[in-house]
């Protein structure tokens, strides 16, 4: 019977029942988008460090991947001393350089990885081969479309050029081997990966036997510590950056984020619980005479509370499972705009749905709508009995 | 004949800010089963504050009331809801039915408020809005019913629990003459039937009709006595 009366009463004024379901619609939406907003970016990072099983970036003292362009000598020791770790499943040395497509007179200037074919975790081969032979490459589709290439075309290109001279170096001729989709890339970005060897001769003496990084995939992660520590001995002018460190660093970056969305997603909380304060306390005093008489009947205190809290409540689910949809079409909106954001690898996602954030603002929402309808309802259901009678009567 | 209501002595004052309205100055009253009691007298002379204490929806500020022996006045919230759910029903002058609810969930609200099966609410409201006379109106909404029609509803409302005791508060104070006469007949009908009423009234025609009634003036019973009835 409680149920009846609070959904009768929702319909007894269907616009603005209606009206506040769609405030509390937005509300819900923006919270969630806000719930979604805090976390994503860090797990969308998270997922991309892992996505191909390196849990240690290795880099030129005092850098982050690629942030300059500082590289590590001695590539090849290196390589070797942690080879022989038994920790130590995959190393995947990179050289990140800008190479030159010659079409011409003119050229297309893209980013190169130099990697080694057999142990790289930049990219996933989507068509044809990888470039093992050293004369051929694997490039995205941004690159394949602006140079007009396809897999199988045999491309001229230059490791350096010298504005003055207007000529280039390090030029060869290489095949497109396949196409790939590189992970940590922004969106729009040309790109290409040359066998390491291949791209270090082309880079000549500035790059001989050099590369940007170290991408190292351990056994057993719980010789994450260990093996880090013993990194820090044997190669002093690198530094060791576990996914630990990077997410730690991720974190340090995006707190403006995080802070943004909760004080974004608070005000919607608040507004949506305002919005439900308002909509029932305007119900209930509309209907005084009603309560009190139920209550002159001989309905419990408690039943009266129930009631009108269920009215809150429902008002509050109902839209928070509408603003979950809402905020579900609004995040996918935004996450495409912010997924434009210069040099931003284009994998991250901004607004990362998870069961859990949905049910967070559902469950929040519906907690303001309990602690919204608490107050109207016991102020209702307190009122004394004989002096509103009279006061309604003569009303 | 056995009290049903006892008031000893009732007082009841509200207090204002620099001084108290006396609505109540020692009133005593007794109610015997089976009573139709009519209470009358000026506006402001005390009659519905005396309801509120005989319905239990108030207590004195001094006095005491008893109903069915049991001391109303001394009842915590719960208690005494409970008690006005099983054994008083009320009748207002303005209906007070819910907008919300047609006339048989109206009926069945005290119902489902004392935990009947929902079954049995159904065929108890049902006989009552047959004994209103309303049984072919069980599915209209109050809106969609007269005022002396929506009045009649709420007498079955009141009547849901069986009540020991009916207060009705100028029942026909919203009603026309014909339609107040129709409800004067059904509290007769009713009493003939065993049920205890007791009636606030300003209404002659309903004054006359009970058998026994009991004149106000200035918080006072200035006069209480059994009506002849030819």
């Amino acid at each position: 019977m409680r149920l009846l009366l609070a959904f009768a009463s929702l319909r007894r004024n269907r616009a603005r029942t209606l009206l506040a379901v769609l405030g509390v619609a937005i509300a819900a939406a923006m919270l969630l988008d806000m719930v979604m907003l805090a976390t994503g970016m860090r797990e969308s990072f998270r997922a991309l460090l892992l996505s191909r099983g390196f849990q240690m970036r290795l880099t030129p003292r005092g850098t982050l991947p690629f942030d300059t362009e500082a590289s590590i000598a001695g590539a090849s020791t290196i390589t070797s001393s942690l080879r022989a770790r038994p920790e130590i499943d995959l190393v995947s040395p990179v050289l990140g350089a800008s190479v030159h497509v010659l079409r011409g007179d003119s050229s297309i200037t893209t980013f190169a990885l130099g990697v080694d074919a057999t142990s790289q975790g930049d990219y996933q081969l989507a068509e044809g081969r990888d470039a093992i032979a050293p004369n051929s490459f694997v490039a995205n589709d941004d690159f394949l479309r602006a140079t007009r290439a396809k897999v199988g075309d045999t491309l001229r290109i230059a490791a350096g050029f010298d504005p003055q001279l207007r000529t280039h170096s390090g030029e060869r001729a290489l095949v497109v081997a396949g196409r790939a989709r590189f992970l940590y890339l922004a969106a729009g970005q040309l790109a290409v990966a040359i066998p390491l060897r291949t791209l270090q001769e082309m880079t000549g003496a500035a790059h001989e036997d050099r590369v940007s990084l170290f991408m190292v995939r351990l056994r057993d992660t719980s010789t994450t510590a260990s093996v880090k520590e013993w990194m820090r001995t044997a190669l002093p002018t690198i530094d060791v950056i576990s996914t630990a460190d990077a997410m730690a660093r991720v974190d340090e970056r995006l707190s403006y984020f995080r802070q943004l969305s909760a004080i974004l997603g608070a005000v919607s909380l608040i507004v949506g619980f305002l919005l439900v304060t308002t909509l029932v306390t305007v119900s209930v005093n509309e209907r005084v005479g009603e309560i009190v008489v139920m209550r002159a009947i001989g309905v419990s205190r408690a039943h009266v509370v129930q009631q009108i809290v269920l009215e809150g409540t429902a008002m509050s689910i109902t839209g928070a499972v509408l603003g979950t949809g809402l905020g579900l079409v609004t995040a996918r909106y935004l996450n495409a705009i912010l997924s434009r954001f210069p040099g931003l690898p284009s994998a991250i996602d901004f607004f990362l749905f998870e069961p859990r954030a949905a049910w967070t603002a559902i469950g929040l929402l519906a907690a303001c709508g309990v602690l919204a309808g608490l107050y109207p309802a016991w102020r209702a259901a307190s009122l004394p009995l004989a002096s509103t009678l009279r006061e309604e009567a003569v009303a | 004949m056995t009290a049903l209501v006892r008031a000893r002595d009732v007082r009841r004052d509200y207090p204002l800010e620099r001084d108290a309205v006396h609505a109540l100055r020692g009133v005593s009253l007794e109610i015997e089963k089976g009573e139709y009691l009519a209470i009358v007298g000026p506006s402001g002379c005390g009659k519905s504050s005396l309801l509120n204490l005989l319905g239990a929806i108030d207590a004195p500020t001094s006095g005491t009331v008893e109903i069915e022996g049991r001391n109303v006045g001394t009842l915590g919230d719960r208690e005494v809801t409970e008690f006005r759910l099983r054994h008083i029903g009320f009748v207002f002058q303005r209906f007070y039915l819910l907008p919300i609810l047609t006339a048989r969930e109206n009926v069945e609200l005290p119902m489902a408020e004392a935990g009947v099966p929902p079954a049995e609410r159904r065929e108890r409201s049902t006989e009552l809005l047959r004994y209103v006379d309303l049984g072919d109106r069980v599915r209209h909404r109050p809106s969609q019913l007269s005022g002396g029609e929506q009045q009649r509803v709420a007498i079955a409302r009141a009547l849901a629990n069986r009540p020991a005791l009916l207060l009705a508060d100028e029942p026909t104070g919203e009603l026309d003459a014909r339609t107040g006469q129709e409800i004067i007949s059904l509290f007769g009908r009713l009493n003939a039937d065993g049920t205890t009423v007791v009636v606030v009234t300003h209404d002659e025609s309903l004054a006359r009709a009970a058998r026994r009634v009991v004149h106000m003036r200035d918080g006072q019973i200035v006069q209480d006595g059994e009506v002849p009835h030819g």
